[in-house]
């Protein structure tokens, strides 16, 4: 039987959904799946995330802890699941496409001598192959990766595959000790805190902004939409540009690539390198004064209008629709 | 300070992808200078230019790709190693073959004490072959750097690199270390016209890539298949009042696309 290893990452205390996706991926297919968490966070929630990690298909949930494990150290990171790896026998290791696995899965393939599919949108696994579709040139089109052998390295992009119902089953928590010598050390993480919005890459649903919001100060009326429906906030590169909004906000080729259920686009022109990072999300809304603006050809609902008195408006639409329930 | 500048040339973000039964066709396509490595070549001259030393661009391709080693020269870097294969091989490369390419090239050349490098190439997003090549090197890396500090003795560095959230870790490193630069780390110079002139000068040491013991045969993943992206049908466009506009949205999210 095939055996995988998945990297679950927490956020708040529960395993994260992006995560859970890449366990589901691999246990509907028939492989054997254990999951590995790592640092202080995880020792804490740890029947949590076993029952999240079961209920996905997990059958352990080994937790790699110790007091150097505060924030991401990608040496240890790599030496642990190497170790782990190839002590537990497995074939495939996977995770979701985050900031933290696009930095890590490449150095562990190279350790592991295995070839990696990063950032796939579909995996498929016969036997002793495995092949993995990916989006290339911004999603201009796709290639299907097929590994010549296993081990293979493989990361998923959040958002794309499903969970599947919970089982009710627990993963069997093992106590794993971290293992490797810090080179690059993380001191501290600076700069998210009292942000309780979702993260851009993770967002089911994103509302973003572009020029014509004219000022940082406006992104107000955004937000507060925004937050009724549980939305991140996104924004153009003009937006960027022009100091309205932080870099970590972008969506787009050279910002996020996002992938949620609802964008909402708001004054956005719809340019070829800000639909390269939203253009595959499930539905798209634009509002734009412009008829002619190339983001209603992409748009599966456009209103034509001012941003400015129609994004009040459809906050106050949703809070009445959720309020009704 | 020896310092290495890994680059890719990619196609321009404008590119309309025609597929061939091996990927996207490349003739008749503009290529550019990865835009994230402008930046790994704007740090490693900034810090040549400190510290004295070499600032060397290697890149690994057919023969189009020294166009964009000849833009990092006329930038300021001083050499260049062109890891040549033809277009076709390129094609059945994966990044595991090309980063032992690269970290071969460099140990032959080497030692590097800094090794500099674009977060991400726009054309396969693959974020991995700098990581890739630091761990063949057995080297420590940092990645999606925001912020390169050396130390007075330019023997450690601290670093900022970019996460989740719009948050930044704090990172402290001893040299040798490879750094993938990200948007924000500088502003990269534009070529000027001496520069260009000097440029094509500057000597372009060329390895073959079966010199360094490596072809197709060594990738770990083969491209199997390619395929454009499913069209979407066309969508409904509202008019009407500001409130008519957010009543048709609101409806639609909920009782059609049951998104809400
Ligand atoms: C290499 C490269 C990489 C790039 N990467 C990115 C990227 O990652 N992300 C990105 O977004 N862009 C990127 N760009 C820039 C991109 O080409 C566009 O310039 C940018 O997306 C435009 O942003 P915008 O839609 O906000 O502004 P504009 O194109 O100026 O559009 C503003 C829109 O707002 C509408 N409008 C004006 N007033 C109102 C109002 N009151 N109410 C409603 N609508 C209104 C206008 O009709 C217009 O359609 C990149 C470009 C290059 C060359």
């Amino acid at each position: 039987m095939t055996k995988a290893l998945v990297l679950v990452e927490l956020k708040n205390g529960n395993a994260k959904k992006s995560s859970l996706e890449s366990i589901h991926a691999l246990a509907s297919q028939g492989v054997e799946v254990d999951a590995i968490a790592f640092g202080p966070d995880t020792t804490g929630n740890k029947d949590k995330v076993a029952k999240a990690v079961g209920g996905q298909g997990a059958k352990k949930l080994l937790i790699a802890d110790s007091a150097d494990l505060k924030f991401y150290q990608p040496d240890i990171f790599t030496a642990t699941i190497a170790a782990t790896f190839k002590a537990g026998g497995y074939q495939i290791l996977a995770g979701s496409a985050s900031s933290l696995v696009k930095d890590l899965f490449p150095t562990i393939a190279v350790r592991l001598d295995a070839g990696l599919a990063p950032d796939c949108v579909a995996i498929k696994i016969e036997g002793a192959s495995l092949s993995a579709k990916r989006p290339m040139l911004a999603g201009k089109y796709f290639a299907t990766l097929k590994f010549k052998a296993f081990p293979a390295v493989v990361s998923l992009r959040p958002n794309v595959l499903t969970i599947g119902a919970d089982s009710g089953q627990s993963a069997q928590i093992v106590a794993t000790p971290p293992s490797g010598s810090i080179r690059a050390k993380t001191l501290e993480v600076s700069g998210a805190a009292g942000n309780s919005r979702p993260d851009l890459t993770e967002a089911e649903r994103i509302m973003s902004a572009g020029r014509a919001i004219k000022e940082a100060a406006n992104f107000k009326i955004i937000e507060e939409c925004a937050d009724v429906i549980g939305a991140a906030v996104g924004a153009s590169r003009a937006a960027v540009d022009a100091g309205m909004a932080p870099h970590a906000m972008q969506v787009g080729q050279t910002g996020k690539t996002v992938n949620p259920n609802l964008y909402i686009a708001c004054g956005i022109s719809g340019a070829i390198q800000h639909l390269a990072g939203m253009k595959t999300s499930k539905v798209i809304v634009a509002i734009n004064t412009d008829p002619e603006a190339p983001i209603f050809q992409k748009a599966d609902y456009g209103a034509v209008g001012d941003l400015f008195a129609v994004v009040p408006e459809l906050t106050k639409e949703f809070k009445k629709l959720l309020s009704a329930g | 300070m020896k310092i290495a500048v890994l680059v890719k040339q990619t196609p321009d973000t404008e590119t309309k992808a025609n597929l061939g039964a091996q990927g996207l066709e490349t003739t008749g396509l503009k290529f550019i200078l990865n835009p994230y490595d402008e930046f790994a070549v704007e740090e490693a001259i900034q810090l040549r230019d400190k510290l004295k030393g070499e600032a060397v661009v290697v890149s690994l391709g057919p023969d189009r790709v020294v166009d964009a080693m000849r833009t990092a020269l006329a930038m300021g870097c001083d050499t260049g190693i062109h890891i040549k294969v033809s277009e076709d091989e390129l094609k059945k490369l994966d990044s595991f073959t090309v980063a032992k390419a690269l970290a071969s090239a460099l140990k032959q050349k080497g030692p590097f004490d800094l090794i500099l490098a674009g977060k991400q190439a726009i054309d396969d997003d693959a974020l991995a072959v700098p990581q890739m090549v630091a761990e063949f090197l057995e080297l420590p890396r940092v990645t999606v750097v925001t912020k390169l500090e050396m130390s007075a003795d330019a023997k450690s560095a601290k670093l900022r690199r970019a996460v989740e959230g719009g948050a930044e870790e704090v990172i402290e490193v001893t040299l040798p270390v490879l750094v993938a630069a990200h948007k924000g780390i500088n502003t990269p110079r534009y070529a000027s016209l001496p520069g260009i002139m000097k440029a094509k000068q500057k000597k372009v040491e060329l390895i073959e890539l079966a010199a360094l013991g490596l072809s197709s045969n060594d990738a770990k993943v083969t491209y199997e298949k390619f395929e454009l992206p499913p069209e979407k049908a066309p969508g409904k466009i509202f008019k009407g009042s500001p409130q008519e506009l957010a009543e048709q949205i609101v409806q639609h999210l909920r009782n059609e696309a049951k998104v809400i």
